[in-house]
C-alpha cells in the first residue's frame, strides 16, 4: 500500500473518473483518495452525484442498462487494479466491497437469514460455522443483544434502527474490506441515528468506511476525511477537521455555513 | 362574542339567500345520480347473478340428493347414472378432473414460474416485448382448438412412445392443458415479481450475490403471495376447463388415478349430458347439478386458499 497522509495507507484511489447517465454526464474528472480504516465522508447538495460516486465502488452502476463509466477509474489497493476495468469481475468487486442502503432493506426472511445470506451467496453450508459468523456479524452491528432469541424471526418485524443495524451486520458477514454507506441514518430518528454513528466509528477498526450523508454535524462527528461535492465534480477533499474550520475553497465554506445557493 | 374589526359584535345573518353561482345545480345533481345509479346496478347485477347461479344449483341438487343419499354421492365407486343399474359415485368423475388437472399443473406451474423469473429477472426490455404477446396469444387460443391438438397431434405423438396409449387419454388432455395454463401462472407471477421493489435486488446484488440467487433467494419469496394466487387461478382454470378434456380424453367415467386411461371429468360429463337427450327432470339429468356444485365447491374452495395464502404471505417490504 502507498503511503497517504499522516502515516495512513491508501485503500483506494478515484481517478480522474467520468461517469454518464445515458448522456447525462453525472461524475466529471472526479478524484479521491480513500485511506484504509478511516471514515470518508461524502457530502453536497442533492443530486450533486455523491450516491453516483459511492455506487461506482461496487459497480452497482451495472445493474441499469445505459449507465457507462467513460474515463478514469476506482483503483484499489494492494490488488493496484483499476475496479472499473472491462475484465473486472463486479461479484468479486461487491464480495470484498460491501454496501448499506438509505432505506433499510431487510430481505424477506429471518434475522438469521438476514446476515447468512452474504455468506451462503458464497457457497457457505456449514452449519456451525454460519452460526458463528452470523453471531460476530450480529456482535459486530451491536444487535446480538437485543435478537440473540429471535433470530427466526422475520427481519421486518425489527424496528427502523434495529433493521438498519441487521443490514450492517449483513454488509459484515462476510469480512468486506470496504463499506458504502448512502445516507444510512436518513430515515431513522435521532436515537438510532447516534448508535449507528458509533457504530461507524467503531466499525473503522475492522473496515474502511465510505459514508454519503447530508448531515453535516453527523460528517463532522464520525469522518476522518470528507469530500465536498457539487454538479458531478469533487470541489474539495481533505481532513475533515480542515474542510469543516477552515475550507480551502469558497464554495465549500458557503455550503458548510449554510449560505449556499 | 367580543368585538373586534374582524368579528362583528352582531352575528351576521346566514345569508339572504343563495346567489346563483353558489345554487346547486340540478343538471349536475342529476347526472351524478344517474351515473351513480348505473355504477350501483352494475355491481348489483354481478351480484345477482352469482345468488341466482348458486341458488339453482342447490336448488336443483336438493332434489337430486332427495333420490340418491349423500352417502352414495360421496362414496360410491361407480358413476352409471344412464343405466339400469344407476350408480351416482362423484369420486369417479372427481378422479379424472384431480388426475387431469394434476399433470395440467405439473407442466403448467413450473414452466410458468421459470417463464416468469426469466421474463422479469433476466431477460432484456426488447426480449420481454416481444415475448409476452406471444404468451398472452397462447392463453387466447380458443380451448376447442387446444382439445383437437391435443387428440390429432399430441396423442399419436404420445403413442409413439407408448404404442398402449388409448386415442383418448387423460395425459395428453392434460399435457395441453398445462400449456394452456402456462401463461395465467407466467404472466402473474411475473407481475408479482416485478412487484418486488427494486431496493431489495439492490440488496442482494450489493452482498455479491449472482442474477440466479437474487431471483431465487430474495425475489421469489419477496413475490409469494402474488405467485400463489397465480398458482391457485391455473388450479381452478385446471379444474374447470372442459372443452380439451371433452374432446381429448373421452368420457367414459373411470375410477382412475392413471394418466394414460381415458376418463370423464365433472365438467366433460356435465356437458355431455347437457348436449345429450336426456329428458328433464329425470334423475339423471339432475346429476348434472350436483356435479355442477361439486364444481363449484371446489372452485370456493380454491378461491378460499388463495385468499388466505394472499393475506398470509403479504409482502412486507
Ligand atoms: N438513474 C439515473 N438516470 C439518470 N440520471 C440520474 C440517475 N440517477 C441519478 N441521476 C442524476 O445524476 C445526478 C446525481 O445524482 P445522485 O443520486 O448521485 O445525487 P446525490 O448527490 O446522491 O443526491 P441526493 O443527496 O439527493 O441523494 C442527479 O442530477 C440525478 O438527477
Ligand atoms: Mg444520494
Amino acid at each position: 500500500m502507498e503511503a497517504g497522509v499522516e502515516g495512513t495507507l491508501l485503500k483506494a484511489e478515484v481517478r480522474d473518473l467520468d461517469f454518464f447517465y445515458g448522456a447525462f454526464h453525472a461524475l466529471k474528472r472526479v478524484s479521491m483518495p480513500i485511506y484504509d480504516h478511516k471514515v470518508t465522508a461524502l457530502i453536497g447538495p442533492s443530486g450533486c452525484g455523491k450516491s453516483t460516486l459511492l455506487r461506482c465502488f461496487n459497480r452497482m452502476h451495472d445493474l441499469y442498462p445505459g449507465n457507462r463509466y467513460a474515463g478514469g477509474g476506482i483503483v484499489l489497493h494492494p490488488d493496484d487494479t483499476n475496479l472499473l476495468a472491462p475484465g473486472v469481475d463486479p461479484i468479486e468487486v461487491r464480495m470484498r466491497i460491501s454496501m448499506v442502503f438509505q432505506k433499510p432493506n431487510p430481505f424477506p426472511k429471518s434475522i438469521y437469514e438476514n446476515v447468512a445470506y452474504s455468506l451462503r451467496v458464497r457457497g457457505m453450508t456449514n452449519k456451525s460455522e454460519l452460526d458463528d459468523r452470523v453471531e460476530s456479524a450480529l456482535k459486530g452491528a451491536a444487535l446480538w443483544g437485543e435478537v440473540s432469541n429471535r433470530l427466526k424471526e422475520l427481519g421486518a418485524n425489527l424496528s427502523g434502527g434495529q433493521q438498519q443495524r441487521l443490514c450492517i451486520a449483513r454488509a459484515l458477514a462476510s469480512d468486506p474490506e470496504i463499506i458504502l454507506f448512502d445516507e444510512p441514518t436518513s430515515a431513522l430518528d435521532p436515537i438510532a441515528t447516534a448508535s449507528i454513528e458509533e457504530l461507524i466509528t467503531e466499525l473503522k477498526e475492522k473496515v474502511t468506511i465510505l459514508i454519503v450523508t447530508h448531515n453535516m454535524q453527523q460528517a463532522a462527528r464520525i469522518s476522518d476525511f470528507t469530500g465536498y461535492m457539487y454538479l458531478g465534480e469533487m470541489v474539495e477533499f481533505g481532513v475533515t477537521d480542515q474542510v469543516f474550520i477552515k475550507p480551502q475553497k469558497k464554495a465549500t465554506e458557503d455550503y458548510i455555513t449554510g449560505r449556499f445557493g | 362574542m367580543t368585538a373586534s374589526a374582524s368579528h362583528p359584535s352582531q352575528p351576521l345573518p346566514l345569508g339572504s339567500g343563495i346567489s346563483d353561482r353558489l345554487s346547486k345545480k340540478a343538471s349536475r345533481h342529476v347526472k351524478e345520480r344517474i351515473i351513480e345509479g348505473l355504477l350501483f346496478s352494475a355491481a348489483a347485477f354481478s351480484v345477482f347473478v352469482t345468488i341466482a347461479i348458486v341458488y339453482v344449483l342447490v336448488k336443483e341438487s336438493w332434489v337430486f340428493f332427495e333420490t340418491v343419499p349423500l352417502s352414495d354421492f360421496l362414496f360410491d365407486t361407480q358413476w352409471t347414472p344412464l343405466f339400469d343399474d344407476a350408480h351416482y359415485g362423484i369420486m369417479v368423475l372427481l378422479s379424472g378432473t384431480l388426475t387431469s388437472s394434476a399433470v395440467a399443473l405439473l407442466v403448467a406451474i413450473p414452466l410458468g414460474t421459470i417463464i416468469a423469473i426469466y421474463l422479469s429477472e433476466f431477460a432484456g426490455f426488447k426480449v420481454r416485448e416481444i415475448a409476452k404477446p406471444f404468451l398472452e396469444l397462447l392463453g387466447g387460443v380458443p380451448t376447442i382448438v387446444y382439445g383437437y391438438f391435443a387428440l390429432t397431434f399430441l396423442t399419436p405423438i404420445l403413442q409413439t412412445i407408448y404404442p398402449d396409449l388409448p386415442g383418448f387419454n387423460l395425459l395428453s388432455a392434460g399435457l395441453v392443458m398445462g400449456i394452456m395454463i402456462i401463461p395465467y401462472v407466467a404472466s402473474l407471477s411475473e407481475d408479482a415479481m416485478r412487484a418486488v421493489p427494486m431496493s431489495l435486488r439492490e440488496g442482494s446484488y450489493a452482498m455479491g450475490a449472482t442474477r440466479l440467487q437474487t431471483a431465487l433467494w430474495v425475489v421469489t419469496p419477496a413475490a409469494t403471495s402474488g405467485i400463489a394466487s397465480a398458482y391457485i387461478l391455473g388450479i381452478s382454470r385446471a379444474v374447470g376447463e372442459t372443452m380439451i378434456l371433452a374432446v381429448a380424453a373421452g368420457m367414459q367415467p373411470n375410477l382412475t388415478f392413471n394418466p394414460t386411461e381415458p376418463g370423464a371429468t365433472i365438467t366433460s360429463y356435465i356437458v355431455q349430458v347437457a348436449l345429450g337427450d336426456l329428458p328433464h327432470g329425470s334423475i339423471g339429468y339432475q346429476t348434472i347439478f350436483a356435479a355442477g356444485l361439486t364444481l363449484l365447491l371446489m372452485t370456493l374452495f380454491f378461491n378460499l386458499l388463495g385468499y388466505w395464502l394472499r393475506k398470509r404471505f403479504r409482502e412486507v417490504y
